[in-house]
C-alpha cells in the first residue's frame, strides 16, 4: 500500500509536466483547431537556452524567469514569422508541414549548437526526499512549481480583460474584430504563453530525464495523452488529463506493464480514447439553443 | 448638417465576385437610415464593407474621416458599432462576460459600469440572467445582447444587420421601440438593414431601396413608404 502511494505521488509530480505541456498544446489548438507537434521541441530549445544561461553563470532563478521570457518572445515571434502567412488560408496541411518543419529546424539547431552529447541539468529543490521519502525534493518542488504556474494561467484567462480577450478571438474570431480586439495578435500571445507554459515544463523535467534534443519526444507524447483523455478543446480537462496520465504511468508501469512498456500505456490511452469517446471526459459540450 | 456617414461609390468584393457596384449613400447625424431590399440585394454587404469584413473599393467618411478600406478592428475604435447578422454574440461565454468584450476598448471602470446600468436598464431581463452561458438565451434575449453589447462601446454609429430575424412580431416590436429610445436618449446614429420594410420605415427618417448591388431608390420614409412600386415589392399592399 504504501509503495502505491508513493507510485500515485511521483506520478502526479511528473504529470504536473504532462499537464503543463497539454496545456500548452489545448492552447493552440482552441486558437487554430491546430495541434503543434512542435510544442515539445520549443520546450526543449527553451532548455537549453536555460542551461546556457546557467553555464553563463546566472543564478538559477534569473535564468528560470528569463527563459520564461525568452520563450515568451519564441513564441510570439514563431507565431508572427512563420504561422502568420498560413493564417487566413484554410490550408490544414500546409501548417502541419510548418509544424513538422519547426519540429525538425528547432531539433537539429539544438544539436548542433549544443552537441548531442547528453548534459545534466540542474534542479533548484534539495535532492533528498522529503514527506517522509515518498517523494524527492525535485518532485515536490515541480509539482510546486507547475500547480503555480496553472492556477497563473488559469487567474489571468478567468479575470484579466487580456484573458478574456484571447479567449474570444479563440471562440469568435469575427465578433471579437467587430468589438476592437486585434485577433491576430491576440493568437501571438497564445503562441507565447504556450512557448513559456512549455518552457517550464521543459525546465522541470530535464533534472529528470537529462537534457538532450530528444529529451521532450516521450513526454509530449505523454501531454497529448493527457489532452485528449481530458478533451483537446478543453483546457481544464487537459490538465485534470496531464495529471491522470502521470499517475497511470507510473501505477501500470510498475504493478502492470513494467518500466520498459510504460509508454505503450500513453499509446493505450490515446487509442482508447480516440474508439471510445473522442471528445474526452471533459469534451466540450456546450448548450446551444436553435 | 454634415453626414455623420457618408459612402461614395462603395463597390465590395467576395474575393473575385463584384458584389457592390457602387453604391452612395449617408446617415444624418442623430438619424436612422435604413438599407431595403430582396435577399442577395446587397444590404448585408453593404455593413460589412464599412466594417472592412469585406474587400472594398469607394470612399467612406466618418465624421469626416476616411475609413474606407480600413481594418475592422481599426474602424471599430472609430465609434463605430456592429450587429451583425445572426447576431455574433460569444455563445460559450456568459452574458456579463460578452458585454465585458463589447466594452473592450471601454479603459475607464466608472464609465463601464455605467454603461452596465445604462443596457441593464434597457434590458432587465439581462441582468437577470448575466451569469448565464449566452448560448442558452432565447432569440430574442441574444438580440437584446448583441445590441447591448455594441452599446458598451458607446458608440456614435450602430450598424444593425436585420435586429427583427427570427423574432416573435411582439419581440421585434419591443427591441425596435428600445432601438427608437436609444437614438432619442443617446443620440446614436443607426444605419439599419432589414428585410422587415414597414418595421424598417416606420422607425428611420431616410430609406435607400438596393437591388442586386445598386441604389434603385432613395430618400425620406415618408416618400418611399408611398412609392407604389415599393409599396407592391416589399410592403405587400
Amino acid at each position: 500500500m504504501e509503495g502505491f502511494l508513493l507510485q500515485v505521488l511521483s506520478g502526479l509530480a511528473t504529470g504536473g509536466i504532462y499537464a503543463s505541456l497539454a496545456l500548452a498544446v489545448v492552447m493552440i489548438f482552441k486558437a487554430t483547431n491546430l495541434v503543434n507537434f512542435a510544442q515539445g521541441e520549443m520546450a526543449m530549445f527553451s532548455t537549453y537556452l536555460a542551461w546556457q544561461l546557467l553555464d553563463w553563470g546566472m543564478p538559477y532563478w534569473g535564468a528560470f524567469f528569463l527563459t520564461i521570457a525568452l520563450a515568451f518572445v519564441g513564441g510570439v515571434v514563431i507565431e508572427r514569422v512563420v504561422i502568420r502567412p498560413f493564417e487566413s488560408h484554410a490550408a490544414v496541411l500546409a501548417v502541419v508541414t510548418v509544424f513538422i518543419g519547426l519540429f525538425l529546424i528547432l531539433n537539429s539547431l539544438a544539436g548542433w549548437t549544443w552537441d548531442h552529447i547528453i548534459k545534466v541539468f540542474p534542479s533548484p529543490f534539495p535532492s533528498g526526499s522529503v514527506l517522509g521519502g515518498y517523494l524527492s525534493g525535485h518532485q515536490l518542488g515541480l509539482l510546486g512549481v507547475t500547480l503555480s504556474v496553472l492556477a497563473l494561467v488559469y487567474l489571468f484567462f478567468r479575470f484579466t480583460p487580456l484573458g478574456l480577450a484571447m479567449r474570444a478571438a479563440a471562440e469568435n474570431p469575427e465578433s471579437s474584430r467587430l468589438v476592437g480586439i486585434r485577433v491576430s495578435w491576440m493568437l501571438a500571445l497564445g503562441w507565447g504563453l504556450a512557448g513559456a507554459l512549455g518552457a517550464v515544463a521543459g525546465m522541470m523535467v530535464a533534472p529528470i530525464v537529462y537534457l538532450e534534443p530528444n529529451m521532450m519526444a516521450f513526454v509530449l507524447i505523454y501531454a497529448f495523452a493527457g489532452a485528449l483523455l481530458g478533451g483537446i478543446d478543453n483546457p481544464w480537462g487537459a490538465v485534470v488529463g496531464g495529471f491522470t496520465v502521470g499517475v497511470l504511468e507510473n501505477v501500470m508501469g510498475t504493478y502492470v506493464v513494467g518500466t520498459e512498456l510504460k509508454l505503450s500505456v500513453a499509446l493505450v490511452i490515446i487509442i482508447t480514447v480516440l474508439v471510445a469517446k473522442p471528445s474526452g471526459l471533459f469534451g466540450k459540450q456546450l448548450v446551444t439553443r436553435v | 448638417m454634415a453626414a455623420i456617414l457618408d459612402a461614395k461609390d462603395l463597390h465590395a468584393f467576395y474575393g473575385p465576385t463584384h458584389v457592390l457596384h457602387g453604391v452612395s449613400f449617408s446617415v444624418e447625424p442623430g438619424g436612422i437610415t435604413t438599407l431595403l431590399g430582396a435577399n442577395g440585394a446587397g444590404k448585408t454587404t453593404t455593413l460589412r464593407a464599412l466594417s472592412g469584413m469585406v474587400g472594398t473599393r469607394g470612399q467612406v467618411f466618418f465624421d469626416g474621416h476616411p475609413i474606407g478600406g480600413k481594418a475592422t478592428e481599426a474602424v471599430v475604435r472609430h465609434g463605430i458599432a456592429h450587429v451583425p447578422e445572426g447576431r455574433g454574440t460569444f455563445a460559450g461565454m456568459t452574458v456579463e462576460e460578452n458585454l465585458r468584450l463589447g466594452a473592450y476598448t471601454q479603459k475607464d471602470k466608472t464609465k463601464l459600469n455605467q454603461d452596465f446600468e445604462r443596457v441593464y436598464n434597457y434590458f432587465p431581463r439581462l441582468k437577470e440572467r448575466s451569469k448565464q452561458q449566452a448560448g442558452t438565451l432565447s432569440g430574442g434575449e441574444q438580440q437584446m445582447l448583441a445590441v447591448s453589447r455594441a452599446l458598451m462601446m458607446r458608440p456614435r454609429l450602430l450598424l444593425l444587420d436585420e435586429p427583427s430575424f427570427g423574432l416573435a412580431p411582439l419581440v421585434v416590436q419591443d427591441i425596435f421601440s428600445i432601438l427608437r429610445t436609444i437614438n432619442r436618449e443617446d443620440k446614436v446614429s443607426m444605419l439599419l438593414v432589414e428585410q422587415n420594410a414597414s418595421q424598417a420605415l416606420a422607425i428611420a427618417d431616410h430609406a435607400y431601396l438596393l437591388e442586386t448591388g445598386r441604389v434603385m431608390l432613395s430618400g425620406t420614409s415618408e416618400k418611399i413608404r408611398n412609392d407604389d412600386s415599393v409599396r407592391r415589392s416589399y410592403l405587400g399592399y
